[in-house]
């Protein structure tokens, strides 16, 4: 698949001419990997299959058939509180957006995945640690509102570390209002379908996370409520390696399935294929008109 | 350690020691008791007059502040009703039937305990998925049965415990969440002690949201806040400062709807006539709702949470979707 313009223009300014910036290294084996090999992996280690963090654009591109409709991208952060700690908050926001290349933690859209059109949400850890303020739950909120008026399936992966402290309780209202939204969304039969990433924690993991008709954990992953350290320090024990991962999740029963990231576009094409009639699609693509032309 | 407590020590006691004594006394004393009971006031409105954030949040904490078990009492009829159905019966989460003002309704309260007993029982107000599980049983119930529910906030926060997380807290949060948002009935909800982030938002996703004075509601403890942020707890009251989680705060944001104002010096130094206007409060709010049609009290509950940090344009255009 060439590389559409959107993800071109956005790695154009990119200037990786340094050696180190051709190589990553696997924190998992220790494994040296060439960018360019480690990027045609979906960001999966070649040697041991470890499961790089990856870029809300890098993941919209492995999933989607072409174009990528940005949708609520002019939904922008403010500073509610006006908040300072070690840095104050706008800074951190300007360092984020230069660091990742996102206006914020969710990329919101439309886009077909193997000929279904659907409103497809990906969060991005590398943005404010992927949590939510009013701009997540706004876009998030409006991404399930538009689904919902256009009767389109719509795909959100999580990562986050939960709510946005720096916007305080307007920050876990957003748990209330994304709730809200899904629930309208899901009243009226459109299937919702959540891939939760590594990590999906907190005030997302409370709210439109686990709300799915389908929740599908991507192999590896840490999830959960309360973070590790956080359960560590009350408890003043270690946990085991696997508590809170994808795996022990599945064994426990909150997840449908776990997926290797290769594995995930198959599967949720596999999944939207059962959730609605292939002879349905033709009238949904209407739905957004940027598909009907294509 | 608390510091309303520590403040309530030194000359403040030894002015109620003494207007005790002078009372005892009885005939001959009561205009010296007059000047004391005078300077007493002007004491507490010097102590507690003009609290900072960080204090109210230990006024929020006070061991002799009202509980939900204080605040139920004074309901004229409960029948509790117990478990998850499915595994066990939380008891930092009680619920069931309720006459409150003679009005009918199903009632959900986060339970602290007053000693170190009941508070192990209790698990000090923190609630587990099984919780979260009989509550949204319950607000399910009352949307069966047409009866209102009411909500008592009072929790540091969910349960971060091993088992909570075995058992998927993140799921039975996510579904009171979802429960709320389908009631058919009014819902109101009076945070009365510390509301701990998504732990008490559970229960508060409500159509009118009453604070008391001195409670706090907040995304995350201070202490939690200002070691994630600081790497150290010690900052907490700096944290607190910025949370912006008093009730003058809230009611600014719109999160809140109304205030209680509690006696100076906090609601235990008169809890039952506290816990009275409290129940008052939610009584009005219950009438003001009770003959609003289900679909436009579900409608505007999601336009009130709708608007909170909505981006203008956005939420107009969701307005107009919504009228269309």
């Amino acid at each position: 698949m060439p590389m559409p313009d959107w993800l071109r223009s956005l790695r154009e300014k990119d200037v990786p001419a340094e050696d180190a910036a051709l190589w990553e290294k696997c924190p998992s084996c220790g494994e040296m990997l060439y960018r360019k090999d480690l990027e045609a992996n979906l960001s999966v280690c070649t040697k041991c299959n470890y499961h790089f963090r990856m870029h809300a654009y890098d993941r919209i591109n492995s999933l989607v058939d072409g174009d990528f409709v940005v949708i609520g991208d002019e939904i922008a952060p403010g500073d509610p509180l006006e908040w300072t700690d070690k840095r104050p908050y706008t800074q951190k926001l300007e360092s984020d957006r230069e660091k990742s290349g996102l206006s914020e933690a969710i990329v919101t859209g439309f886009a077909t995945l193997d000929g279904f059109p659907v409103a497809l949400g990906v969060m991005d850890f590398s943005f404010r640690g992927g949590t939510m303020g009013t701009v997540v739950g706004e876009r998030v909120t409006h991404l399930l509102e538009e689904a919902r008026r256009r009767k389109l399936p719509c795909v959100i992966f999580t990562a986050s570390g939960g709510a946005r402290m720096e916007e305080g309780m307007l920050a876990l209202m957003q748990m209330a209002k994304t709730s809200q939204a899904v629930e309208r969304f899901m009243a009226d039969g459109n299937p919702y379908f959540v891939v939760l990433t590594d990590p999906t924690t907190g005030g997302v993991s409370a709210s439109f996370a686990f709300q799915a008709d389908l929740i599908i954990a991507e192999a590896r992953a840490s999830i959960g409520f309360a973070g590790r350290r956080v359960i560590e320090q009350t408890l003043r024990q270690k946990l085991p390696e696997n508590f809170q991962t994808a795996e022990f999740l599945l064994e426990k029963g909150h997840v449908d399935m776990v997926v290797t990231r290769a594995e995930i576009r198959s599967t949720l094409v596999r999944m939207l294929d059962y959730a609605v009639d292939r002879k349905r699609i033709a009238p949904t693509l209407k739905a957004v008109p940027e598909f009907a032309l294509q | 350690m608390n510091l309303i407590v520590e403040r309530e020590k030194g000359p403040l006691q030894e002015l109620e020691t003494r207007i005790a004594t002078l009372r005892q006394r009885g005939s001959g004393s009561s205009g010296d008791v007059a000047v004391l009971e005078e300077k007493y006031r002007e004491l507490l409105s010097d102590l507690f007059g003009n609290l900072t954030p960080w204090e109210r949040v230990h006024m929020a904490r006070h061991p002799k502040r009202p509980i939900a078990g204080d605040y139920l009492a004074g309901f004229d009829q409960l029948d509790e009703l117990h478990g998850d159905r499915h595994f066990r019966d939380d008891r930092a989460l009680v619920g069931g039937f309720a006459r409150l003002r003679g009005r009918r309704v199903v009632y959900l309260a986060q339970q602290k305990g007053r000693d170190t007993k009941e508070n192990i029982r209790r698990n000090f107000g923190m609630v587990s998925p099984e919780g979260y599980r009989k509550a949204k049983r319950l607000m399910e119930l009352a949307s069966r049965f047409g009866l209102p529910i009411v909500t008592l906030v009072d929790t540091s926060g969910a349960d971060p415990g091993i088992a909570s997380e075995e058992h998927a807290q993140s799921e039975a949060i996510a579904a009171c969440l979802i429960a709320l948002s389908k009631a058919t009935v009014p819902v109101v909800s009076a945070i009365i002690g510390e509301g701990g982030s998504g732990g008490a938002l559970a229960i508060a996703l409500a159509d009118r949201v009453i604070m008391a004075e001195n409670a706090v509601y907040s995304v995350a403890s201070p202490e939690g806040c200002a070691a994630i942020l600081w790497g150290d707890s010690a900052r907490a009251p700096e944290a607190a400062e910025r949370l912006k989680l008093t009730s003058t705060d809230l009611l600014g944001f719109g999160i809140v709807d109304r205030v209680v104002k509690e006696p100076l010096g906090g609601a235990h130094r008169d809890s039952e006539g506290f816990v009275g206007v409290v129940l008052d409060a939610i009584d009005q709010e219950l009438a003001a709702l009770a003959d609003t049609p289900a679909a436009i009290l579900r409608e505007n509950r999601y336009a009130k949470f709708r608007r909170i940090g909505a981006w203008e344009q956005t939420y107009v255009a969701a307005m107009a979707t919504a009228l269309t």
